[in-house]
């Protein structure tokens, strides 16, 4: 049975929690956590120190000579530069029209797994190993075998339609790049818009059948809202993946043709890569963070629901 | 014998003329199943072709017509395993040996969270997932620095300490969640037995928990085997990963999509294998525990 997890709110009361917890005791148990905590604060907070750091220095790593300060001179260039706005909004468009599209396929396909037919288990292999694709490896062979103007099976299986020898990626880049994301990820929304469905309790569905609701309406008025928390995780953790990504990026159209492509991980990446600029990059860095951080204050809350851990503060 | 649901809808007043039941629910169920077989196949089909192409002949994978029916060879197969030897080798120890710290630091840690939690364990898991959602790519550029200056720059600990981190939280909350469904009975009775904290983590909770840890560890192995971002930025020659193999193979010139082709599958085998056999523990893992 697929149920959300209900048992978080109930963790204290399986630990002995004593009402005056001694210094010692305190620290016994605080003690299995810090490993992980030092570990992955050492690991995921110091570089954005240094991040911050760098962001405010005029450094060129392929140059000789150190660091030196540049005031605000990185962040002027950040905000008047419209390649890094160009970035930050095809970053936005690429996640959400992902996500999206990637959502609605993925309640399409979980409504029809979720019914008895004959090879159900063989149907849902195939359906998920696009998820499983090494993401490099899909955006490779998308780009040679599938989409080549030329000889791709693409333009093979779409000239019935009148479709002749398109050269989706320099004609349509934005749209193939997404496209081989939706085919990524569609999967894992199925997964977990499947796994909702088959947590929904079997008599208020029949109950509604017996009440002469067709099946639209009761899809509408039952399944979706008890749907919500699934498809709000699935588009939650999805954003997160899909805002980082970079293989289809550099291996489909390597950002172009011109920027036609570039989102924000892979401008990041050619600053420092081919522009060399460690202090540019850096202060992109920090304001992506700040974006972040905002973006992601909403997106802790909705985890917060999600989870059902009640007046978390998030 | 279809009584029941011949005599329900009439009497409920619905508009639709009475039918045989049992046929028609017959045929929409094979109806259905027929449009899921087809959207499942078409689904499929770029990584069928991705295989099917790896054994073509190089001649044979850029035609127009693409070509359906050809005589399969393993020569791309052949040169594949020849040039891979050590890109498999830095994926394999970045992958195992990073999962295997998740799993070191992450059961006590979830223990800390979930069995005997600390006080503010709500704020220790949020903080885990919190910096997940921090953008790892912000900081690439002083992360090269970082790691030119400690002399990590394209070594395989470079990929080993970031790939960690990168999995430790999904971890954190997965192994957490299994931990939950320790019986509480369980736990009592180890500790009126005695049993001191270690002890009740390795013979009461392990034991419980290990299909749960295995699918946790399937997950990390998911996530570091098919990295390319951080290993194309930190590593060159001496830690370079399948991911950055499979880029290797594509040259500047001449015909290479069958190469490319038997190189994805190759890389990819691994990973599409696990999760094929750990379908369930998927759901699991991908919701970071959230879903049964």
């Amino acid at each position: 049975m697929a149920v959300l997890e209900t048992g978080a709110a109930s963790a204290p009361q399986v630990g002995i929690q004593p009402r005056a917890a001694s210094r010692r005791d305190r620290w016994l148990r605080r003690l299995p956590l810090l490993p992980a905590l030092i570990y992955v604060i050492v690991v995921t907070q110091i570089p954005f120190l240094v991040t911050l750091w760098y962001s405010f220095q005029n450094y060129f790593w392929n140059q000789p000579g150190g660091a030196t300060f540049a005031g605000f001179s990185n962040y002027t260039t950040v905000f008047t530069s419209s390649a890094f706005r160009g970035a930050l909004l095809r970053s936005v468009i690429m996640t959400a029209s992902a996500v999206i599209i990637a959502m609605i396929l993925g309640v399409a396909f979980a409504v029809l797994l979720d019914r008895k037919f004959l090879g159900r288990g063989v149907v849902r292999t195939l359906i998920i190993t696009p998820f499983l694709v090494m993401p490099a490896a899909a955006a490779l062979v998308w780009a040679g075998p599938m989409l080549d103007p030329n000889f791709g099976l693409v333009n093979y299986l779409l000239q019935p339609f009148g479709v002749h020898h398109v050269a989706w990626l320099s004609t349509f880049p934005l749209i193939s790049v997404i496209a081989v994301m939706i085919w990524q990820w569609t999967p894992f929304m199925t997964l977990i818009v499947l796994a909702g469905l088959q947590g929904q309790p079997p008599e208020t569905l029949e109950a509604a059948k017996v009440d002469g609701a067709g099946a639209l309406a009761t899809f509408r008025e039952l399944t979706l809202p008890h749907l919500r928390p699934y498809i709000e995780l699935g588009i939650l953790l999805g954003s997160i993946y899909l805002v980082n990504v970079f293989d289809q990026v550099r291996l489909m159209t390597n950002g172009g043709p011109g920027t036609a492509t570039t989102n924000l991980p892979f401008y990041l990446y050619q600053q420092v890569n081919f522009a060399f600029d460690v202090g540019g990059a850096a202060a992109a860095g920090v304001v992506t963070v700040i974006l972040t951080i905002i973006v992601a204050t909403f997106a802790l809350r909705m985890f917060a629901r999600v989870f059902q851990f009640e007046g978390a503060d998030a | 014998m279809t009584a029941p649901a011949a005599t329900a809808a009439p009497v409920l007043g619905t508009t639709k003329p009475a039918r045989r039941p049992r046929l028609r629910e017959l045929s929409s169920q094979v109806g259905w199943g027929v449009l899921a077989w087809v959207v499942g196949l078409a689904f499929f089909l770029p990584v069928l072709w991705m295989v099917l192409t790896a054994f073509k002949p190089e001649s044979a994978a850029e035609t127009w017509p693409p070509q359906f029916t050809f005589t399969p060879t393993l020569a791309e197969f052949r040169l594949v395993f020849s040039g891979w030897g050590p890109f498999v080798t830095h994926s394999v120890v970045a992958t195992v040996v990073s999962t295997v710290l998740v799993l070191l630091l992450g059961i006590p840690a979830a223990y800390a969270l979930s069995v005997r939690p600390i006080k503010r364990w709500r704020d220790g898991l949020f903080f885990f997932i919190s910096t997940k959602m921090l953008p790892i790519v912000a900081a690439i550029g002083p992360l090269y620095v970082i790691a030119l200056k400690t002399h990590l720059l394209d070594s395989i600990w470079v990929l080993i300490i970031l790939y960690t981190a990168m999995n430790l939280p999904l971890a954190v909350w997965m192994i957490r969640s299994f931990m939950l469904e320790v019986p509480g009975e369980l736990l009592e009775a180890a500790r009126l037995d005695g049993a001191g904290q270690i002890r009740e983590i390795s013979s009461v909770i392990l034991p419980v928990i290990s299909p749960g840890l295995v699918s946790t560890g399937l997950i990390c192995v998911i996530f570091a085997w098919n990295e390319l971002f951080l290993a194309l930025n930190l590593t060159v020659t001496n830690a370079a990963t399948l991911p950055m193999f499979l880029i290797s193979s594509v040259p500047q010139e001449g015909l290479y999509i069958a190469h490319l082709s038997a190189a994805a599958t190759v890389a990819s085998i691994p990973v599409i294998l696990v999760g094929w056999i750990a379908q369930r523990s998927l759901v699991r893992g991908l919701s970071m525990g959230a879903i049964k």
